[in-house]
């Protein structure tokens, strides 16, 4: 426990975070592997985790009728994969597969829900951690939106 | 004159008079990009990387295109051509011995030269087709070896398809000292590589940001955003570089077809300081 607690706060999306927050969150993490092209998760499967990325890639898609599965986004190492366990009605929204194997944490929703609630010191911090990454997630979205290398005559 | 900006004479007595050069070579490099290899062996002017040429099609018209092939082997002289309007389209259905009319080479260029009195690292950042007027540059870093420090090449594209030179890029990655990361727009299940915008590769590297040049070259769009994710982590202003495209007719600084506020894209750029360039990036139109 001790181990996982030090890997976890050597995680970029937890650097900083108060030993006694770290506490907690520890108490609902776990050391998850997946093979390459295993998916972590499907749409529309009840969203459980996120998941602190410590080595591999892993890729976000859509199935498109016709088209197959489209990559939307990859989540690299040092990223975080996963929110949707914090908004009802709990649901991932995207396919995730393990492009390459993949290490990485899992935080378990619904171990961390209750304890968001019962301490808002914890639930900010995270919160506000979270929020910082759907920031840059929907910057990165925006730009990809223009699709700027599109051929323009 | 931008400064800090390398710049080479234009090759021609008579700007405005175009030579007659043969096409030697053609290479499919995707479905809408072709590079063509010129015959230039005769008088060749020589050019410095980051400077353009103005391509001549009979029958069609002229339009400003970066060269993309060794500086050290001008007599081939290499253009990458995207095919998306009325003179690039000709331009890249253009077959070995078709002969094109070349005005130049013109502009500044890229500031290799100060790169390699600091001997600092180089940062490249390209997109799209915007890797081609940066080839001439990793070709001579790599000629140069022992002037320069680390070369790290950024890359975006917009699906694994439109992904330029896919050899020299696996090739490039493998000399010491050389870091190559690309990501693409959007890709279908079977890419392995990354997904998302090329700023997202700053993470991927790690670099002295006070001790590194850094250039950039692709949409305007995409210059401005790695302009400013460049200066967050830290790199000078002073040492970020641009490549601008804007609408060259004469390539002289005669017209002002390219003009952008106090500058001539054609004459003072193409290659410009970014901190002198960006604040006029919000000119919706000249």
């Amino acid at each position: 426990m001790e181990n996982l607690a030090r890997l976890l706060k050597e995680h970029p999306f937890l650097h900083g975070l108060e030993d006694r927050h770290l506490e907690f969150l520890t108490g609902c993490a776990s050391n998850v592997r997946y093979a390459a092209d295993e998916f972590l998760f499907r749409e529309g499967q009840e969203a459980g985790a996120s998941y602190l990325l410590r080595s591999g890639r892993i890729a976000l898609e859509i199935a498109i009728p016709g088209r197959g599965p489209v990559q939307v986004q990859t989540v690299e190492v040092g990223e975080v994969l996963g929110w949707s366990w914090l908004f009802a009605p709990y649901r991932w929204q995207f396919d995730a597969r393990a492009v390459e194997p993949v290490r990485a944490f899992a935080l378990d929703g619904n171990c961390l829900r209750p304890k968001c609630e019962a301490d808002h010191d914890l639930g900010y911090e995270l919160v506000k951690r979270f929020l910082y990454q759907v920031h840059l997630r929907l910057e990165r979205t925006r730009i990809q939106l223009l699709d700027i290398y599109r051929a323009q005559g | 004159m931008a400064a800090g900006a390398d710049t080479a004479a234009a090759g021609a007595a008579d700007p405005m008079m175009p030579r007659f050069l043969r096409v030697r070579r053609t290479v499919r490099e995707t479905h809408d990009t072709v590079t063509l290899e010129l015959d230039d062996s005769i008088d060749a002017p020589g050019f410095a990387p980051g400077q353009f040429n103005m391509l001549y099609v009979f029958g069609a018209g002229e339009v400003a295109v970066s060269i993309s092939g060794p500086p050290a082997r001008p007599q081939n002289l290499v253009h990458t051509i995207r095919g998306v309007g009325a003179v690039t389209a000709p331009l890249v259905d253009a077959r070995r011995g078709s002969v094109l009319g070349v005005r130049g080479p013109y502009g500044s260029a890229w500031p290799l030269d100060e790169a390699a009195r600091a001997g600092c690292d180089l940062l490249l950042m390209a997109g799209g087709i915007g890797l081609a007027p940066l080839r001439p540059v990793i070709y001579e870093v790599l000629r140069r070896r022992r002037e320069f420090g680390n070369l790290i090449i950024l890359y975006g594209a917009r699906t694994p398809a439109d992904v330029l030179y896919r050899k020299e890029l696996a090739q490039w990655r493998t000399h010491p000292g050389v870091t190559v990361k690309m990501i693409v727009d959007h890709a279908a299940a079977g890419w392995s590589g990354r997904v998302g915008v090329i700023t997202d590769l700053l993470g991927a590297v790690e670099f002295d940001a006070a001790e590194t040049i850094a250039m950039t070259c692709g949409p305007e769009v995409m210059m401005r955003f790695s302009y400013r994710e460049l200066l967050r982590r830290g790199v000078p202003p002073e040492r970020v570089y641009m490549s601008m495209e804007r609408n060259m007719k004469c390539a002289v600084g005669l017209c002002g077809h390219c003009q952008l506020s106090p500058i001539f894209i054609c004459k003072d750029g193409p290659v410009l300081r970014a901190d002198r360039v960006d604040p006029l990036l919000g000119v919706r139109e000249l």
